[in-house]
Order: C-alpha cells, then structure tokens, then sequence
C-alpha cells in the first residue's frame, strides 16, 4: 500500500500551493483530485473552440515584480520559488461601482477612488483616509487582532457618516471575497480592501490556465504525485488519528497527515469517526455566471471597464435569494478584453461579456431537467437586462453564450451549496477534531486565487512542515 | 564547512528565497531584517532549506541565532564542521 508523508485532497489553488511546499521540503505527496481536471473553484474549461475561465474575473493583490516585497503576491512567488515572470499579470484598465445616480471609478492607484469620492461625496473623504489608516495589516490576519470579527459595517460608520458610500464599498469587497450575508468581518474587510482597492486587479493572458500550468508543473518537477479522477470517499481514523484514505473506486493510502481543502462540513463528512455533520455551518453564498460571447471588441461599443459593481437601489444586499432562482439586483460585469496587454501579446480572440449575480442553489438543484435547461436561459435574459442599465446594451453584438448556475459548481467542486467563498466561520487555525488532519482553502481563510494559494502555503507551513 | 564556506551556502539560500534581493552590499553585523525584507516564512525557509541542503537540524529556541549573516555563521559553525562543501 502506498504511504505518504501527507495526502491532500483537492487539486485547487490552495491543494497544489501546499503541494509544491512539501514537495519542495522532500515530503512524499499526494494531492487527490475528484474531478478530471484541476482547479476546483478556479478552474477553467472548453467549449465550441473557446476558453473560458469558471472563477477567475480579475486576479486581486496586484502588484509587480521590486514594488511591494512583502504583498501577498511577492510572498507567493517566494515561497513557491516561481520567478515574477511566471505570474506576469496585465493591470486593470480602470473598474466602476456603479449604483443609481452615482458612480465610482477606481484603478491600481488608490489616488483614483480618493478623488472619486471627493468629488461625489466631498464631506467624507477625511473619513474615508481615515479609515484607509485604520485598516488591519496582512501581519494581523491570523484571526488573533481584536477588530478582526468586528462588523465591518459598524468599524466603517465610525469613520464614514453617508451611508451610500459605505455601500459602494463595501459591494465590490463583498462580491470578491465575503461568504458571510449582509455584513463582513472586519478582518476580512481589510484584506479585501487591500487586494482591491489598495493592490488592484490584474489578469494573466492566458487566464487561470496559466497559473493552474506553472502550479501544477513545478510540483510535479519536485516529485509530487497528482491523481484525478480519485476522489476520497473515507478518511480512515483509528484510535484517535487519521491513517489515510480509501478512494472512491476503494484504492487504500496510507498518510501521516491529512490537508483538506474540500472544505470543512465536506472533510467532517469523510471521517470514519463522524456519524453526523452540521451542515448549517455550510457556506449559502452562490453565483449564476451568464457569459456572452460578442462580434466585436466591448471598447467598440464604447465599454472599456474591466469591472463593474452595480447596485440598483441605494442599499446593497449581500444575500442568498430565497424566494427565487436568483437576484440580479445586484452583480458584476466583467470584460476580461479590458486589461493592458502587453503588444506581443495582443488581444484576446472574442469580446467577451461575463455577468455574474446572486443564486439560490437548493433551487436550481429542485428543478427538473427540461426546466433547468429553460431557466438557465431565461436567467441569462434577466441578468443582461439587469446589466445593461449600467452599461451599453451589447445583446445585438452576442454571437455565443453559456451559463453556469450553483449546481454546476456544486456538480465540479462537490462544495455544499455551490459555495464559492466557503463558510462564514473561518477555521483560520486550520485544525480539525483530529489531530492529523488539517483544512485549507476557502473555509479556512482567504478566499480567491492569492488568498487560495497563500491559505494552502500556510497551513502546509504550519502544520505539515513544522511538526 | 569553514565559515567562509558557510557565508556563501547562507547567501545561496538567501538568492534562493529571495532572488529580487540585492545581497552584495549585505553587511554581516547587520540584522537581515533590517537590509532584507524578510518576515517570519522567509526566517522558516532559511531553517528548512539548511535542513533539507545538509540535514542540519535547528530547534526553534535557536531561531534568534539566525538574526544576522555573523550570527549565523558562528552558530552554524559547530553543527557544518563535519559537512563537507560539495
């Protein structure tokens, strides 16, 4: 039977990130994947001759290669030993947040949304560079700093008093990065107002693929094993500890330690010892993606943002729709065309349009099939409609569309609820009723593709390399 | 090892860690912390690098020791006398 120093089960950004650090060390490693492709939450796919990416819409935390060494990007590259040309990144062209009569534009200069909101709301940017300075550090991020499970809402009101603006701040953040509804931590505010507003968005060319290719090479360089197509239907535990997994097809491997990112509810419901999980604790947060392919470039009809948050009445809500399929009051427009590629590169093949709005899992799940199918269309409809109030109306120029719902994400990440952004409670400490068996990835701390690989470096630092 | 030996081991893992540093103005006395922008999982990397490169093993209550390239070194000392430079 093969014996691991440690399995890890998920091929997503945090599972190879770990990875590559054992592998790196001289650990025996195996990362098991479900699927048969890698990626998880941020993987990619092909249809009809095209690429299309399932989470990337921006890469945050941007940075570049001598600016800022101790960002979380430059701590990745390091402590993956990747060189900065292996995540070379095109900077944002510029991003709206978008709510009735107001909009907000903002780059990869903070300077940009400073004098945005003096212009809009003039009595509030003392507050708001006061709350630039009130911001937790990325030293502070273990969970252990007193404001970090503060509301979010409550730490802003102290330094901003126009509501309004406390919403279109928080709309982007919440979107990116916030898997509790209607408010946020205040420690995972300030990371995502760092890796947003303070970093900035960027996009490798070639999309996730990219990134997904230099992770998933540079661990099997080092050693490590990668199976698809093996998911883990047990984690075997014998007076106490895990002693390794039994595959769906009934492989057996033995392992030291365990390092699960398929997340927490889901790692409790493969342990031998655990008879029932409580899958309130589940994420409930889910997105439908409506992509349209058009015939042209968006900067030809006059579109040249990368991102756009809208909002369409003055309160912003971060809420799981009950009553219905989804909500599209509120989304997000991306155009990944609207990055400043560098000239070798060129433009990407087709204008691309990807909105993405608020979803109800457990009712796309309920539908039957032939209705699934008519929804998906119809909820498509909706969401461009919704859209193109904040907008120019593309839909003459779409050639091609594809949609997917929370059960497709569901359907390829196997998380509860097709929860993109993982429980509200984080296990920031990464620990687990046993003692060997570890989480990382979205229910333990950072979410999108930095936080993902930086939560997946840390935990294989903390518990895989340092015991 | 001699200790120059040491040295050049030390700023091998440094470039290795680190390979946007300028190490050629490193001064010895110097903590690392304040010439290089290092933080803790860089410090981690140093003791793992040593320990995967020549099987040198540092408990954590030593870390301090690693503060500058002088410190290191003397520290070192004893424990890579035996090693030799490959």
């Amino acid at each position: 039977m093969s014996k691991y120093d440690t399995i890890i089960i998920g091929a997503g950004m945090s599972g190879l990130a770990a990875g590559i650090r054992l592998a790196h060390f001289d650990q025996r490693v195996c990362i098991l994947e479900k699927h048969y492709t890698i990626g998880g939450l941020n993987s990619f796919y092909r249809m009809g001759g095209r690429d299309y990416d399932v989470g990337l819409h921006a890469m945050t935390n941007y940075a570049v290669k001598g600016s800022d060494k101790r960002g979380p990007l430059a701590k990745l590259i390091r402590q993956l030993r990747f060189r900065w040309e292996d995540f070379k990144l095109a900077e944002q062209v510029g991003s709206s947040i978008r709510f009735p009569d107001v909009s907000l534009d903002f780059n990869n200069d903070i300077a940009m949304l400073e004098a945005e909101i003096a212009r809009d709301f003039p009595s509030q940017i003392d507050g708001f560079q006061s709350l630039c300075g009130a911001l937790l550090d990325y030293s502070d991020m273990d969970g252990g700093a007193p404001d970090f499970m503060r509301s979010a809402r409550e730490v802003m009101a102290r330094h901003i008093s126009e509501p309004l603006l406390i919403e279109m701040l928080l709309c982007p953040l919440m979107w990116y990065g916030n898997a509790r509804e209607n408010d946020m931590d205040y420690g995972q505010f300030c990371i995502m107002f760092r890796a947003c507003y303070l970093e900035g968005f960027g996009r490798p060319y070639k999309g996730v693929r990219m990134i997904l290719k230099n992770l998933v090479r540079k661990f099997r360089g080092l050693g490590g094993e990668l199976k698809l197509r093996s998911g883990v239907s047990r984690i075997e535990v014998d007076n106490g500890k895990a002693v390794g997994v039994v595959l769906d097809d009934g492989t057996e491997l033995q392992a030291d330690r365990i390092l699960s990112s398929a997340g927490s509810v889901e790692t409790m419901r493969m342990c031998d010892d655990v008879t029932e999980v409580d899958v309130a604790k589940a994420g409930q947060l889910s997105f439908i993606e409506s992509i349209s392919i058009l015939d042209r470039m968006p900067q030809d009809f006059g579109f040249d943002r990368t991102i756009v948050f809208y909002n369409d009445s003055e309160n912003f809500h971060w809420e799981r729709p009950d009553t219905q399929l989804c909500d599209s009051r509120t989304g997000v427009i991306c155009s990944p065309n609207n990055y400043l590629y560098d000239a070798d590169e060129g433009e990407l093949p087709d204008g691309v349009i990807r909105i993405t709005t608020l979803a109800n899992h457990d009712r796309w799940c309920e539908l039957p099939d032939e209705k699934y199918a008519a929804q998906k269309m119809q909820q498509y409809d909706e969401a461009v409609e919704s859209s193109v109030r904040f907008m120019p109306d593309f839909r003459r120029y779409v050639v091609d569309t594809d949609v997917f719902t929370p059960k497709t994400i569901r359907r390829f990440t196997w998380h509860d609820n097709g929860a993109v952004y993982g429980a509200p409670d984080k296990q920031l400490d990464g620990t687990t009723h046993l003692p060997n068996v570890f989480l990382c990835g979205t229910d333990q701390g950072f979410v999108g593709i930095v936080g993902a690989i930086v939560s997946g470096i840390s935990m294989a630092n903390r518990h895989c390399l340092q015991a | 090892m001699t200790p120059a030996e040491i040295r050049v081991e030390i700023l091998d893992i440094l470039d290795d860690i680190s390979p946007d540093e300028d190490l050629d103005n490193l001064k010895d006395d110097v903590a690392f912390r304040e010439q290089l922008e290092l933080d803790s999982m860089d410090f981690l990397d140093i003791v793992m690098e040593l320990r995967k490169r020549h099987r040198v093993q540092i408990p954590e209550e030593d870390y301090g020791h690693l503060a500058s390239m002088a410190s290191t070194v003397s520290y070192l000392e004893p424990k890579m006398v035996d090693i030799v430079k490959s």
